[in-house]
């Protein structure tokens, strides 16, 4: 059983314009196995959330405490947030030309797991993950992102989380991009890793449909930097038929 | 042995052509200071076979040169290394020439002479290892038709210098590729030069270099279209680490009154991996004629790229080696070009020992 906690949460960025605060005090607590989604309009700073969680350099702290289990996440550096059990599948994954994603994927679960995984197991490991998100096996071959449509980038992010395996995992927009056979075979996969590893899930998005594959224990709205408002599913009804309209002009 | 006096024009270091060398590390091998052993340290490192001949001979060069290193090795010897592939010849297995010898008190001078004879097909790895002072005079020669992939790999040890002109003269529809690599040496400067003398030929002109602290590599590129409908492509890319390590990239490309339908692109990408490192890079292009399919050039010169490490990290994956996939990652698409495993291998594990060197300096 782990637990995330978020207290107080903080975070400015540097722009071209100065130091510009984004998350003004995020209080957030998910336990394995609890899906949280946090909905909000554009530019309230859910993306900032899932990156200041993960360590992006880009943001800075300037208050607040995020804990995992009791231990201080925001001392980790990137890699060892992830080490401690933290994902991120990103909305925009990034490219990295020459390496092939059958590399990547063994070099992090070489990394998380503290020593290479036996070849034999893994291979088949891979391969049914890619199966599971209807994935060409052609796929381990081509490099990390490159080229990769829009939905195979976001399949590509939910394999990862189906074997890596993390305690929490964050998805920073997992829908956006995804026709519907698509959105249902990637949320097939999230459904996958919460039963199998007893996952927590925080789900950011604009919208309710992929709440109707993975049903959310909690609902958060997110304006303005800050959660407004949280309930149960019936939240996102609410904001299905209302709109983020209430929440802004607050 | 013979002392070289003779006084050429000597480069100041003030002409375009010299103007980012560093004259005083060249032993000599610019001003005809240098002492001129008699060794001759190519040689063929496994068999030869059926059709491919490796000889010396006394040839005149195949094409003129304003180098004045070049210049100097002709002026001092007649004699070629020569290796020769016979025409229709299909060499299926690479042919590798390697280094047997050298020394950094004396320096060699040294004449090779590649030949493709009509249809003949073949690839040829030069692995040029040793500490070792070398000016060489490397001429290739396709005859119409022919297919050469060349493969240079500077593994120098750290004395070394090296220049060297590695000029290719294409007939009627061959093809050239070269992959250079330059990874080892304290002084490395290569002229890739390549000239087109009958239509239909193509050229593919790679490299990957990598400098460390001190070290100092120059690849100045020329293709010469003065001939139509020929190709070129040019696409080097170098990594730099350390305090002074410094690279300098020039790409000419000159498209001549009469080459019609030259199609040419030309890219150079530097990474710099640390402070106090720099990254010269010369894109030329001089067009003549405006009947053409395409010209083009690109050169960048950038660090980390700091979301690629991000990603990488985000899954758990140290910063060290993410460093070193991303930068394994922008050398695989060339170094994959040289389509031999072994070789392959051993770039990659000398740039991944280069990269922790430079690491640890840090």
């Amino acid at each position: 059983m782990s637990t995330l906690e978020i207290r107080g949460l903080e975070v400015t960025v540097d722009t071209d314009n100065g130091v510009v605060e984004i998350l003004k005090g995020v209080d957030l607590t998910i336990k394995s196995g609890e899906t949280h989604a946090i909905m909000g309009p554009n530019g309230s700073g859910k993306s900032t959330l899932a990156y200041s969680i993960a360590g992006h350099p880009k943001y800075t702290i300037t208050g607040g405490t995020v804990t995992l289990d009791g231990a201080d996440v925001l001392e980790m550096s990137v890699d060892e947030r992830a080490k401690a059990g933290l994902f991120l599948a990103m909305q925009y994954p990034v490219e990295v030309p020459g390496v092939s994603v059958s590399n990547f994927l063994r070099t992090a679960a070489t990394a998380l797991r503290g020593e290479a995984p036996k070849l034999r197991t893994w291979v088949t490991e891979v391969k049914s993950a890619m199966e599971a998100l209807n994935m060409d096996p052609a796929f381990a071959t081509r490099n990390v992102n490159e080229g990769f449509s829009g939905g195979e980038k976001k399949r590509h992010e939910i394999m990862q989380l189906e074997l890596l395996k993390p305690k929490m995992a964050i998805l920073d927009e997992t829908d956006s991009g995804l026709d519907v056979d698509a959105l249902r075979i990637v949320s097939e996969g999230v459904n996958r890793a919460k039963e199998a590893n007893n996952l927590g899930v925080i789900l950011i998005t604009h919208y309710t449909r992929i709440l109707r594959y993975i049903k959310p224990d909690f609902v958060h709205v997110f304006a303005n930097g800050r959660i407004v408002e949280q309930g149960g599913p019936e939240l996102a009804e609410k904001l299905e038929a209302n709109g983020y309209a209430d929440y802004v002009s607050k | 042995m013979s002392v070289l006096t003779t006084n050429y024009l000597t480069p100041s270091g003030r002409e375009e052509a010299w103007r980012f060398t560093p004259l005083k590390r060249l032993h000599g091998l610019h001003d005809g200071v240098a002492v001129i052993s008699d060794r001759i340290s190519l040689c063929v490192k496994n068999g030869l076979p059926k059709g491919v001949s490796f000889t010396r001979e006394d040839l005149d060069p195949l094409a003129q040169s304003d180098d004045v290193i070049i210049e100097r090795i002709r002026g001092a010897s007649k004699s070629v290394s020569h290796l020769s592939i016979a025409a229709n010849s299909e060499i299926a297995e690479p042919v590798f020439l390697s280094r047997s010898k050298g020394a950094v008190d004396t320096a060699e001078f040294s004449r090779v002479r590649i030949t493709l004879g009509a249809n003949a097909r073949a690839t040829v790895i030069v692995e040029n290892t040793t500490d070792t002072v070398l000016a060489e005079d490397l001429e290739i020669s396709l005859a119409p038709g022919s297919d050469l992939k060349f493969v240079t790999i500077q593994e120098f040890e750290s004395k070394s210098v090296y220049t060297a002109r590695h000029h290719a003269v294409i007939d009627k529809d061959a093809v050239f590729k070269s992959v250079t690599v330059t990874v080892g040496g304290d002084v490395v400067r290569i002229l890739p030069t390549v000239e087109f003398i009958a239509p239909g030929a193509s050229a593919n002109l790679l490299g990957v270099y990598f400098a460390t602290a001190g070290q100092f590599f120059e690849h100045r590129i020329h293709v010469d279209h003065a001939v139509p409908h020929a190709k070129s492509n040019v696409n080097y890319k170098g990594a730099l680490a350390g305090q002074d390590a410094h690279t300098v990239w020039i790409g000419d490309v000159l498209i001549r009154a009469a080459a019609e339908g030259t199609d040419t692109y030309e890219l150079n990408r530097n990474l710099l991996l640390s402070d106090g490192a720099r990254a010269d890079s010369v894109p030329n292009l001089e067009i003549e004629t405006g009947e053409i399919i395409g010209a083009g050039h690109a050169s960048t010169t950038g660090r980390f790229d700091d979301e690629q490490l991000f990603y990488l990290m985000s899954r758990g994956i140290s910063v060290n080696d993410a460093r070193r996939l991303v930068v394994r990652g922008f050398f695989n698409e060339i170094v994959l070009e040289i389509g031999d495993q072994v070789v392959q291998d051993r770039i990659m594990d000398r740039i991944d020992s280069e990269l922790e060197k430079a690491a640890s300096d840090v």
